[in-house]
């Protein structure tokens, strides 16, 4: 492809297009996911709840994710009275573009990462934060009470868990020792005993309910609380910019998803590597795949859990954060220092 | 030492988030159970052999109405749906020149039906209807015999399945 597209383009101009090329590649799978992981959660929930979910739209309802985008950007984009317009329609933008950046580091396969920086981890972590800017200045800009509470408890959520989640990625960080997402994910070589999950469970899981929490999904969802603040900070939305406050919800969600799986499941990683039999069965099978795979699962465990538990109170959200799993962050890595310390095999020898 | 005992069960169900482990199983088993949605232009809900939806005036097997014109479903009717008028027919009996019962008052109650000594009129299972016409709500005579005619296979399972319960 980069020999082809290099009779077209010369030097710089060539790079660009190349880079061009390579976010094409993310960005239109990662919409089409996004579209199908809506489509997947209405069939799970469903299914979970004894319907069948949609069904009419093509096969098995297959077309219904389009038939949902065409509505909405056939709508009419409505602008509340006494807001501020700018930021109205910016804030929408602001939600998706660090969605969507963050994608850049993440490595696919080994050496299939658009952008193979030394400070991958930070890089996630400080665009999964400024996703929290679109939903405050949406919250803002609606010039609505409900918008507002909702970013506002958008906000502070947000916060209280990014906490969290950086104490339960510290742990991620001393056990693989970079902050290079590649490295991190060779540091777990071999077959799934050597995955990080083990040794940091207690940190994979704060990591997760941190996760769920950042994405303001069930049962973290008090940002949206639709018994309380009616949709929370994109009630005045409608059309196109409802429909990329979605999409930047799910993009973050498969994000996480993702996250997780590089994180605590290998990334890529095939997990009966350097196992018998099972190594030469799976040997056709590519990184990516096993990446997806496990990207998948976690996807499920959201919607899953979407199905199962009710919303928390917002105090009940402040205290789980601050209370339980900041502790249990802190508590694990001094553990994780001695297991470190000490060698503990299979996963910190020398 | 009991309470300890229940104590450290508590934290060790705390810790391994036992309880939540057991609420996601219960929404599992929920996922492969089968479904009870019915989709509805394909399929249909079963509806009940008492189940009381359009009126209808039944004839004899010889094609004779059934109706004697003795007007105690328009005397019992709570909603004063149905209007009779009554003439002597030519070989003597008493028959009905006119049968209206206006659908926008009938409650569907069924005592019509209950207190008619020829079976004559019956509600059938029909619960589809509509109107498009404003007038379209009174049923005539024809109207009502035209859909006993329709419905009269429907209508005799139904009566022998009722048998005893009226």
């Amino acid at each position: 492809m980069y020999d082809i597209l290099s009779n077209f383009f010369t030097g710089d101009l060539l790079h660009v297009v190349w880079i061009g090329f390579l976010s094409g590649c993310i960005i239109i799978p990662l919409l089409l996911s996004v579209a199908y992981l809506s489509y997947a959660e209405r069939k799970v929930i469903g299914y979970i709840q004894g319907r069948i979910g949609p069904n009419r739209v093509g096969i098995y309802g297959l077309l219904q994710p389009f038939a949902d985008l065409f509505k909405l950007v056939g709508k009419e984009i409505i602008n509340p009275t006494r807001s501020n317009t700018f930021l109205f329609i910016v804030a929408p933008v602001l939600t998706l573009a660090p969605a969507i950046i963050a994608w850049a580091v993440i490595p696919f396969d080994l050496g299939m990462a658009l952008a193979d920086i030394n400070a991958g981890v930070l890089f996630i972590f400080a665009m999964s934060s400024f996703g929290v800017y679109g939903v405050l200045i949406a919250g803002w800009a609606s010039n609505s009470k409900y918008a507002l509470l909702g970013a506002m408890r958008s906000a502070a959520q947000t916060i209280s868990y990014e906490i969290a989640m950086g104490f339960s990625l510290v742990g991620v960080l001393m056990a693989s020792g970079s902050m290079n997402l590649q490295k991190i994910v060779l540091a777990q070589d071999g077959c799934l005993i050597n995955w990080f999950v083990w040794p940091l469970m207690p940190l994979f899981l704060v990591f997760w309910i941190a996760g769920i929490a950042e994405t303001n999904r069930a049962p973290f969802d008090v940002a949206e609380g639709e018994s309380e603040i009616v949709a929370g900070f994109h009630v005045e939305y409608s059309g196109t910019a409802f429909a990329v406050f979605f999409l930047a919800e799910y993009a973050n969600m498969i994000l996480i998803g993702v996250l997780t799986s590089i994180f605590f499941l290998g990334g890529w990683l095939s997990p009966f590597k350097g196992l018998p039999i099972l190594e030469d069965l799976f040997i056709f099978v590519p990184g990516t795949i096993w990446l997806f795979v496990k990207t998948g699962l976690f996807l499920f465990v959201y919607l899953w859990i979407r199905a199962t538990f009710p919303r928390y109170r917002y105090d009940q959200i402040m205290r789980l954060g601050w209370k339980v799993l900041i502790p249990t962050t802190l508590v694990w890595i001094i553990v994780l220092g001695f297991m470190i310390k000490f060698e503990i095999s299979p996963w910190f020898r020398v | 030492m009991k309470g300890m005992f229940k104590y450290m069960l508590f934290c060790v169900k705390c810790f391994t988030l036992w309880e939540l482990l057991k609420g996601l199983f219960i929404t599992l088993k929920y996922l492969f159970k089968p479904k009870i949605t019915i989709q509805y232009p394909e399929a249909k809900t079963p509806i009940s052999d008492r189940f009381r939806g359009l009126l209808a005036l039944r004839r004899y097997e010889d094609g004779s109405e059934r109706c004697i014109a003795c007007k105690l479903c328009e005397y019992v009717c709570p909603a004063r749906a149905i209007v009779i008028e009554s003439k002597q027919s030519e070989d003597g009996s008493r028959r009905t020149t006119k049968y209206d019962i206006d659908m926008f008052k009938c409650i569907n109650c069924g005592l019509c039906e209950e207190a008619c000594p020829v079976d004559a009129v019956v509600v059938t299972p029909v619960q589809h209807y509509h109107m498009q016409e404003r007038g379209e709500n009174i049923m005539t005579k024809e109207k009502l015999l035209k859909v006993g005619d329709m419905y009269e296979h429907d209508l005799q399972k139904r009566i022998s399945n009722n048998n005893g319960d009226r």
